[in-house]
């Protein structure tokens, strides 16, 4: 008989209330992980950006065009490698619920975006074609877009039926390279605007900029911004990271709750499994002082107590962990497809996972060894439960 | 025959806040090797408080309480722990059997502490519950025994470890009269068979005329 058998015996003791404790763990890291997965992910976003690339954009705001012309006053700073335009698109691909970012881009995009890996023969391709476009892997296999496909968008910010062949499928080099962009020609929609809108011809929304080294970001960023001062459309220009955390700093309250709640959600978990292994030290008092009267010793009760507190936590925890996977894909699948660019359980998550159960685990099991190793043994026998 | 137990000048009081409840005053007595004692008084009188300072799981206020040459009274908690766990046996009034453990595994329990191996431990727990008659009932939890039953693998569990000495407290108390008359019967074979040196508290004086002798306790004093 051995230690571990009578751990497993005492914690199935009361079925039903180890049955609902470990249930109630489960519920608890699926809640955890999801949440943690969804925070991790707007992390992600911003870990994604590069040190060596800046954005530049109209300082009053985003939604404001820059001109063409500022490409090459741009480029002709000293650091600068590249510079690329791009302008938001947006538009509606059959349903409204199909969500994917749609951006028109310099064809040197790539070249700033290195992590958008897109074989030369298929880039040569792209670069032939006025209306062809480039999709990601992610959105590729998601509305099985195959090269030589065409893509229909209805145009909002820009209106109209806008066509489009895929020539080519970047992959992402990264785990959390975002693989739902659909990129095109910005000449394609410049030539249209010419012809349709020809005050918003000839404009950009941003301007990546990269740069030689990036410890001068802050010197070419004021300037490039020096640049314009006093234009009709003057600049700011910050790093990539700054740029992508004002987004995120948008949804940063509802975040910064469900990290709260994240953890506030273990707390609770831990005083559950705590009143559970609370009241299985009370009514085992008798049989603690049994035990210690045998000869056991304070480290034998403290395993059991342990034991018994680790396995439930355990059980709990590894189902909760075993069964977020699915269920952090069936969330993907049930949110607007492309909604989040990438979607996937960070090694953090299952290492926070894992590291509240063995917590709950342990913490739960303090105050019941502190009262069995704490009541003499004559006061045990004397304990009516 | 040689004292194995020596209590001498014992006194044990309880504290309730401020107030001292004195249990025993000086109370000093010897038990030979091989003796049958019977202590016997009414309720509050100390019998069980001086049961449990001589099996060391009470602490004495006052006086010295030796066993097998061992002043159990210097002892440190683990020190007292291993002590216990070598040199007595148990028997409780209400049985105090693990629930979750069968009738085997419960009486393995103190084994468990030795170094003997699994295959040595079988064959003490089958020899130990063959003497209380339960060699059948060895895979039996304690909800599937009677009283009588339990107290018997009790008694297995106590003799198991070949202790120096036996403590019941009260052992037929919780049994009707024929579990009761076993459990004596037992209890009187483990002194005359096995020669175990016992000390039995007990209420009931035909339980006590087993005994080889009786000492008698009355509002903390051996009268």
């Amino acid at each position: 008989m051995k230690v571990f058998k009578l751990i497993f015996r005492n914690a199935m003791r009361h079925k039903l209330r180890t049955s609902l404790t470990i249930l109630g763990i489960t519920i608890a890291i699926i809640a955890f992980g999801l949440l943690r997965t969804v925070v991790t992910i707007w992390d992600s976003t911003v870990d994604a950006t590069m040190a060596n690339r800046l954005v530049t954009r109209q300082s009053v705001s985003f939604i404001f065009p820059l001109p063409f012309s500022y490409k090459d006053k741009i480029e002709s700073i000293d650091g600068v490698k590249n510079v690329s335009g791009a302008a938001w698109f947006q538009g509606v691909y059959k349903d409204k619920s199909n969500f994917f970012a749609r951006v028109a881009v310099d064809d040197n995009y790539f070249e700033v975006y290195p992590e958008l890996v897109l074989s030369k023969q298929e880039f040569e391709n792209y670069k032939k074609q006025r209306n062809a476009c480039v999709v990601g892997s992610q959105i590729a296999k998601q509305y099985n877009f195959k090269i030589g496909d065409q893509i229909v968008l209805d145009g909002d910010i820009f209106p109209g039926r806008w066509e489009f062949e895929v020539r080519g499928i970047y992959q992402p080099k990264n785990k959390n390279t975002d693989a739902t962009q659909m990129l095109f020609h910005i000449d394609y929609l410049n030539e249209r605007m010419k012809e349709e809108t020809p005050a918003r011809a000839n404009q950009v929304m941003w301007y990546m900029v990269q740069i030689k080294d990036p410890n001068r970001s802050a010197q070419i960023s004021n300037q490039i911004d020096a640049l314009f001062k006093n234009s009709t459309a003057e600049t700011k220009t910050e790093t990539e990271k700054a740029f992508t955390q004002g987004f995120v700093s948008a949804s940063g309250a509802i975040i910064t709750a469900m990290n709260w709640m994240s953890f506030m959600i273990i707390g609770i978990i831990l005083l559950v499994v705590a009143n559970t292994m609370i009241m299985s030290a009370r009514e085992r008092t008798r049989e603690y002082a049994v035990f210690k009267t045998l000869g056991f010793s304070a480290l034998h009760l403290t395993g059991l107590i342990l034991g018994e507190s680790m396995l439930i936590a355990c059980l709990g925890g590894g189902i909760g962990l075993a069964l977020t996977f699915p269920i952090v894909s069936g969330f993907e699948q049930a949110m607007p497809k492309g909604f989040f660019p990438f979607f996937f359980i960070e090694p953090i998550t299952i290492v926070l996972a894992v590291t509240a159960t063995l917590l709950v685990g342990f913490l739960s099991a303090i105050f019941p060894i502190q009262r069995a190793l704490g009541t003499k043994i004559v006061d045990g026998f004397r304990f009516v439960g | 025959m040689s004292a194995i137990i020596q209590v001498k000048n014992l006194s044990k009081s309880y504290w309730r806040n401020s107030l001292e409840i004195p249990v025993l005053h000086d109370i000093s007595l010897d038990v030979q090797e091989g003796e049958f004692l019977a202590l016997m008084g009414p309720s509050g009188s100390g019998k069980t408080t001086l049961l449990n300072l001589i099996a060391g799981i009470d602490r004495p206020t006052n006086g010295e309480v030796t066993v097998a040459g061992t002043n159990i009274a210097e002892l440190g908690e683990s020190a007292l722990a291993k002590w216990r766990s070598s040199n007595v046996g148990f028997v409780f009034q209400f049985y105090n059997l693990i629930p979750v453990l069968t009738a085997f595994e419960n009486v393995e329990l103190p084994l468990l502490l030795t170094k003997l191996s699994k295959s040595e431990r079988r064959k003490h727990v089958e020899a130990t519950l063959n003497i209380v008659g339960l060699g059948d009932r060895m895979s039996h939890y304690p909800k599937q025994l009677s009283g009588g039953q339990e107290q018997r693998v009790a008694i297995a569990r106590a003799i198991v470890t070949d202790p120096v000495i036996l403590v019941a407290d009260e052992p037929t108390g919780d049994l009707d009269r024929k579990s009761a008359e076993e459990v004596l019967t037992l209890i009187d074979r483990l002194n005359k068979e096995f020669k175990k040196t016992i000390m039995m508290v007990t209420h009931d004086p035909h339980a006590a005329e087993k005994a080889s002798r009786k000492l008698h306790l009355d509002k903390g004093d051996l009268v």
